[in-house]
Parts: structure tokens; C-alpha cells; sequence
């Protein structure tokens, strides 16, 4: 009813001239200067209403088929337009666990904004779904009221995840609210998997992912830290103490490197130990007891999202050339445009089409020097992407004090290690059947990069999802 | 969880801690080590399990004060709790009944050394340790390893205590003396370096219980990778033992400088703080 009435009250030819809102940000020359400073600062309540007035609440809603995890994106964007965005927030948390995530990194464009009837029937700029999403979920945040999510009467039905990164607090939120007894496994001492240790705090600060955490735990959910799933105790001691379904969101916490010569000197690491030193251990304030090491010269290799997250981290620690080194052309890059964009502002410096052979140290084995050539693309590979190809005679030489090897990662292997049954890839990531996310071995359920390979967020809380939906069938068939 | 129940200083260097931790105790293996952390703004850094009683639930850790991470943990009294600790990691030593086996441990090495001379017993094997430091305050757990030894010989740098002379001219005269089937050798970088040299020309199977830097701990970071055979592993799941003819050493001894500023800062500013 109030929704007909809200489509009523502007007509679609009005909601059409609005121009889309644009994220206030910090200005790069300041946000450069520190690493806990989030970069996108957030829409007012005056942006978000008239933002949320250019959503014309179509009667077929095609946004919601681009969402991972099918959130009713047309009810919550006529909530903040009402005025009402606790109730927003509250819709957003009857399919999404990590709204204010989301809200952060999930690329909208291209899922549900992509799928906006502005972008598909109109050519114009989507409404800006992502940054709404955020605008509701900050709200709820900082209004000091929390929605907790009805869950139904618990069934006694013991529960667990491994790995608390978003596959597995997506399964848990779920799980809970169908009334299951759930407790989400972690071998870090901190919750949150790649939200805490991976992304960085000046895109998705630590400690709105604990806000969520909070939520989760009021609904019902257990946290154990410091206890690896198969090592601390085995699969068959979870067993014998009652728990009848296992997810696996283990993550795909293996770092690739190039096996390029001299890539173990020193000052070279792995984009997940850079990163999981200044995110989760802290390592850039004094503080803290971890050291990072920081370097006036530093190349970044790789084009994702955790390259742009390890190059600008590197020119908030002090960098003076911060540079991307990517051996495809820009076009290909599989970062969002909006990390690249932020990155540019920054200062960071694109080296594309170069590829590195080898590394060369100081007498303390010190990275200071490396050596790359030139690429050219040829025919596309597998994944459809043209084939970067040297071009003979290229090689140039650059000074670096740090590198940052971003070139992905592979599955987690400690979990497979411990259960022979379990059905794997040559790659390492589990087996599942793609509609129940059910693995080889019956109770076992698997989802994010465990299965996906390195992935996103939203992906992995989709799988989370669909992995409750089926285990709960799964279970109450029994 | 994680409460420490017993401490014993074996010299003002080096400290036993007994630790309750059931789950790590019961399901933990010689060779294994944990990840631990002091206070909340502390490091992850590894110890190896020296010792675990599964009925009791507790494990044991021996430390060598070194930096701010081990001062912090020995600084720590009975009925106070290790903030975090997690594990059995690393995959265990690999035990066989295969004859005669030396076991040489340096320093603080002795303390991972001394399970898996246990374990070799235990599997029927004669097993002759030689434990080495550079003076009598270094060397630790000398009785324990006699209970698990058929021959024990001693020796320092200095020659306050046991024989003078470096741990190597101890295991070759033992090398010359009998056949030995394998080796293990636990202990600094630079004595595994050497060690390993020395069994490498007499042709014994020798296995390195490697000490690289970590931060997880999990194989998620690869700030402990090192070469093995050409290839690159990582001591955290791959090891932390490996066949020491085939490890790089001297890349090894070079990634465990990685942070020497960062350590010698930290150490300046924690000792100010006192």
C-alpha cells in the first residue's frame, strides 16, 4: 500500500531527471596520509532520500536477479525514500548478514546495478544501489538501535563452520534463523576471514565488520577463535560431540608466487602477508608489536582488487613511487574501476603491458633492484582474456625496496589435508554440486573461495546462503 | 583456556612454561608446534611443542629470551593467561623404526628435540643425542633427554660444562664410530647449515627442524617460505621439518634477517619501557 502510494507521489518522468549522487570522498593528497581513513565517506540523509527517489520501483525488478544474495533491493531503497531506514536496514538484513560490507566492496556494477532498468532499458547511470545499501546500514550502525532478525525456536541441531569469513557468516546468519544451534570456527585469534585481514581499513574499516559480528552473535550465533577444524580437534571429534552438518569456508588463504629467480630475497612478499600485517595485526602503528616493512620504491605485481588494496596501503606507509605492475593492458584488469580510479587519484603509478623476470639484492639479501620486459597480447587464453606475450628485446631494469607479489591465491590446503574423502580439484578447491553446495561427503557443505578459487565477498555470502537453504533440507529430510 | 599452570627458569635465558590447553594436548604429535600471542597489541610468533601430558591437558613450551615477543610471554606468572595460542601445526616428525638415529640439538633446539627423541625410542630405535650451547646456562633439559637416550654426550663452546668444542666434531666422532641410519638436527639456522654439511658427506638421512619467520602460522602468508630441493615450501605446512640436504640454508639465514631493524627497535623501545 505505502508503496503504491510513494510511486504515486512523483512521477517516473521526474524520478528520471535526477542526476545519480556522487560519493563524497576524501580528497587523495589527505587520505594518502592515512591508512585508517575511509576513502568513500558516505552519502548524507538528504543524498540518500533524493538518491532513493530515482528508483522507480519497477513491477518487475531486475536488480534483484543481479544480487547474490537476492536481497528485496526495490523494498529497502522505498524505505529510505519513506524516511524510514531502520526499516531499510531491516530489509536489507532479511537475506544479507553484512549489509555495511556489502554496501563497501560488492562491485554493483555488475550485479545489481548493472541489471538497473536505468542501465539496461534507459542508458543512463543506475540507481546507486551500493552506496544506499551502505547509507542504510551506517544508519542503523550509529543510531545505537539494532535490529536483530527473528530467528525461529531452536531445533538443538548442532552446526558448524569452518573459517569466519563472509561464505560461513552468511551459512551461520541463515542457519540460525531456521533454528539451528551454530558455531563458526576460526583458526585466527580475530572473526571476519579476509574481511578483517584483507581489505583494508580505509575501504571497510575493522570495525564495522565487528558491528555486524555483534549482530550475528545476538542472533544466536558462536564464535570459537583459535582452533583449526581438523587440527585443533579432528572432524570426528566434532562428530562425537554432536555436530550433524559441516560448512567449509575455509577460504583461499594460499598465496601464489611467480617462481621467478630471487623472488625469496627479502622485502618480497605475498600480497596476503603485507596485507594481513597492516590490517589485522596492525603492524603500521608503533603500537603494535608486528613490524611491517616499508618501502620508498615499491611495485605491486598483479591487477585485482588486492593489488590496488597492497599499493595504496604502501603509499600510506610512506612510499614515494608506488607503483601497479600488470602484464595485461588496463581493459583487462580485474580490479573494480572505482579501486583503480581511487588509486590514479592517489598517485599510484600504472606500469601495464610489463612483466617481471627476475630480482636482485643488496648484500644483506634485500630486495633493490628487478627486472622486467615488455608484453604485447595476442590471441585470448581461457579465461577469455587476450594472452600477454613478451616482446622480445623489451627488458628494463627498476629500482624497488619492497614488492608486493598480488598474483592470487589458491585454496586453503589444511582442511582437504585432513579428510581423504573429501572430493578435490587438482587446484585444491572442493567439489560441490552447484545448486546444494554439497560436497562428496554427505554433511559436509562448501562455499566461497574454498570452491571459487580467490573471489569476492558477495559471492561467497551467496554461496553461504544456498549452502544453508540445502542443508537445512538436507537435514530435516533425515 | 590457555592458562599458564608451571614455569621453571632453566638459566635467567631460558624458561619451561606448562600451559593448559586439552584440545592442543590430546590431539598433538612430536614435531608439532603452536602459534601464540601476549596481549593484544602482541605478535604471532611459533613455539614447538617440547612436551604435552593428554590427561592432564596441558602442553609445554620451552623459550629462549630473545626479543619483545619472548620477554613478554616468560614475563608472564603461573595463573595468567597466554592471550592467544593455537595449534597442533606443522606436520609431525616422521618416526620409523629404523635403527640407530642421532639426534643433535643446539641451545633452545634441545626443547623440540627432546619429544621427538621420545618418539624414536618409543618406535625402538637406539638413539645417541648430543646437546650443544655456547656455555653451561644454554644447555637445558639434559636429564629428560638421557631418559629417552641410550648415549648422551654434552658439550659447550667455552667448555664450561660437558666437552669443549662445536656440536659437529661431536656428531662426527659418532658418524666415524657407528653407522648412524639418521639424523636430526635441531637448532639455529647457522648449526643446521653445518650439521647438515657434515651428515651430507657421510651420506646419512638427515631431517632439519627449520625456525623461519611466521605470522599465521595456517600457510596463508608465506612469510616462512623457504627452498627445498629448488622448489619453494613453506615451513609452516610443508614442514616445519625437512630433508636438510635438500633446504637452502644460507637463503634461510638471510629471510631470518628480514626484520632485524624493525626487531632491534622494538627491543630498544621495549626495554626503555621497563
Amino acid at each position: 500500500m505505502w508503496r503504491a502510494e510513494l510511486r504515486a507521489k512523483t512521477k517516473n518522468k521526474d524520478r528520471m531527471l535526477i542526476q545519480r549522487v556522487k560519493m563524497p570522498e576524501l580528497a587523495p593528497g589527505i587520505r594518502v596520509k592515512h591508512q585508517d581513513r575511509e576513502v568513500n565517506i558516505g552519502l548524507n540523509p538528504d543524498q540518500a532520500q533524493t538518491e532513493a527517489t530515482r528508483c522507480m520501483d519497477c513491477s518487475n525488478p531486475t536488480c534483484i536477479e543481479g544480487c547474490p544474495v537476492s536481497i528485496n533491493i526495490p523494498k529497502f531503497i522505498k524505505n529510505i525514500e519513506n524516511g524510514e531506514i531502520l526499516k531499510a536496514a531491516a530489509t536489507l538484513k532479511e537475506t544479507n548478514a553484512l549489509p555495511a560490507v556489502c554496501g563497501r566492496v560488492c562491485p554493483q556494477e555488475k550485479q545489481c546495478e548493472l541489471r538497473c532498468f536505468y542501465v539496461e532499458k534507459l542508458d543512463k547511470p543506475a540507481v546507486a544501489i551500493g552506496h544506499l545499501e551502505r547509507f542504510a546500514a551506517d544508519f542503523e550502525r550509529n543510531s545505537g538501535v539494532s535490529n536483530i532478525p527473528e530467528t525461529e525456536k531452536p531445533n538443538g541441531i548442532k552446526i558448524a563452520a569452518v573459517g569466519s569469513g563472509p561464505a560461513s557468516l552468511s551459512f551461520a546468519g541463515d542457519m540460525v534463523k531456521y533454528g539451528y544451534d551454530v558455531t563458526v570456527f576460526e583458526a585466527l585469534h580475530e572473526i571476519g576471514g579476509v574481511l578483517k585481514y584483507g581489505i583494508p581499513e580505509f575501504r571497510l574499516p575493522n570495525s564495522v565488520v565487528d558491528f555486524e559480528l555483534e549482530n550475528l552473535r545476538q542472533m544466536g550465533v558462536k564464535f570459537i577463535t583459535n582452533f583449526i577444524v581438523g587440527r585443533t580437534s579432528s572432524f570426528d571429534d566434532l562428530h562425537n560431540d554432536g555436530y550433524k552438518g559441516f560448512f567449509i569456508g575455509s577460504g583461499a588463504g594460499l598465496p601464489r608466487f611467480m617462481d621467478i629467480p630471487g623472488e625469496n630475497f627479502n622485502a618480497i612478499l605475498s600480497s596476503n602477508e603485507y596485507l594481513t600485517r597492516v590490517n589485522l595485526m596492525g603492524a603500521a602503528t608503533d603500537k603494535k608489536d608486528t613490524p611491517v616493512l616499508r618501502g620508498k620504491n615499491v611495485a605491486v605485481i598483479g591487477g585485482g582488487n588486492t593489488a590496488m588494496d597492497s599499493v595504496r596501503t604502501a603509499l600510506r606507509l610512506g612510499a614515494e613511487r608506488a607503483i601497479i605492475i600488470y602484464r595485461r593492458s588496463e581493459a583487462e584488469m580485474p580490479a573494480r574501476i572505482e579501486e583503480v580510479q581511487h588509486a590514479k587519484e592517489e598517485g599510484v603509478e600504472f606500469m601495464t603491458l610489463c612483466n617481471p623476470l627476475e630480482y636482485f639484492a643488496d648484500g644483506k639479501g634485500r630486495v633493490r633492484r628487478m627486472r622486467l620486459n615488455r608484453m604485447g597480447l595476442g590471441e585470448p587464453d581461457s579465461s577469455g582474456r587476450r594472452r600477454p606475450l613478451p616482446i622480445e628485446g623489451s627488458e628494463f631494469e627498476l629500482d624497488v625496496d619492497l614488492v608486493i607479489v598480488a598474483v592470487g591465491v589458491s585454496p586453503n590446503p589444511l582442511v582437504p589435508a585432513c579428510l581423504p574423502d573429501l572430493k578435490v580439484t587438482k587446484w585444491g578447491t572442493i567439489v560441490v554440486d552447484e545448486e546444494k553446495m554439497q560436497s562428496s561427503i554427505s554433511e559436509m557443505f562448501a562455499g566461497g573461495d574454498i570452491v571459487r578459487g580467490g573471489a569476492t565477498v558477495i559471492l561467497a555470502m551467496g554461496d553461504g546462503r544456498k549452502a544453508a537453504e540445502s542443508m537445512h533440507h538436507f537435514l530435516q529430510k533425515k | 583456556m590457555n592458562r599458564i599452570i608451571g614455569k621453571e627458569y632453566f638459566s635467567d635465558k631460558v624458561v619451561k612454561l606448562v600451559v593448559e590447553n586439552p584440545l592442543i594436548a590430546r590431539s598433538r604429535k612430536p614435531g608439532n608446534f603452536v602459534i601464540l600471542r601476549v596481549g593484544e597489541d602482541g605478535e604471532r610468533f611459533p613455539l614447538t611443542i617440547a612436551g604435552a601430558d593428554p590427561v592432564l591437558g596441558t602442553i609445554t613450551l620451552v623459550v629462549q629470551i630473545m626479543g619483545v615477543s619472548s620477554s613478554k610471554l616468560v614475563a608472564l606468572e603461573v595463573g595468567e593467561n597466554i592471550t592467544d595460542l593455537v595449534g597442533p601445526l606443522g606436520k609431525p616428525t616422521h618416526i620409523e623404526h629404523i635403527g640407530t638415529v642421532l639426534a643433535a640439538g643446539g641451545g633452545v633446539g634441545v626443547a623440540p628435540m627432546l619429544p621427538i627423541a621420545e618418539a624414536f625410542k618409543k618406535a625402538g630405535n637406539r638413539v645417541i643425542s648430543i646437546i650443544a650451547a655456547r656455555n653451561k646456562d644454554l644447555i637445558i633439559l639434559e636429564e629428560e633427554i638421557r631418559r629417552w637416550s641410550d648415549e648422551v654426550i654434552v658439550m659447550t663452546d667455552d667448555g664450561s660444562y660437558g666437552r669443549k668444542g662445536l656440536i659437529t666434531a661431536g656428531m662426527e666422532e659418532i658418524i666415524k664410530r657407528e653407522k648412524i641410519d639418521e639424523c636430526i638436527v635441531i637448532g639455529p639456522a647457522i648449526m643446521m647449515k653445518f650439521a647438515s654439511i657434515l651428515t651430507k658427506k657421510y651420506n646419512i638421512p638427515t631431517q632439519a627442524s627449520l625456525n623461519s619467520i611466521m605470522v599465521d602460522g595456517t600457510g596463508m602468508c608465506g612469510a616462512c617460505r623457504v627452498t627445498v630441493g629448488g622448489r619453494t615450501k613453506f615451513t609452516c605446512v610443508d614442514g616445519p621439518e625437512f630433508d636438510a640436504h635438500q633446504v637452502d640454508f644460507d637463503e634461510m639465514l638471510i629471510r631470518l634477517g628480514g626484520y632485524i631493524q624493525e626487531e632491534k627497535r622494538a627491543a630498544e623501545i621495549y626495554s626503555q619501557k621497563l
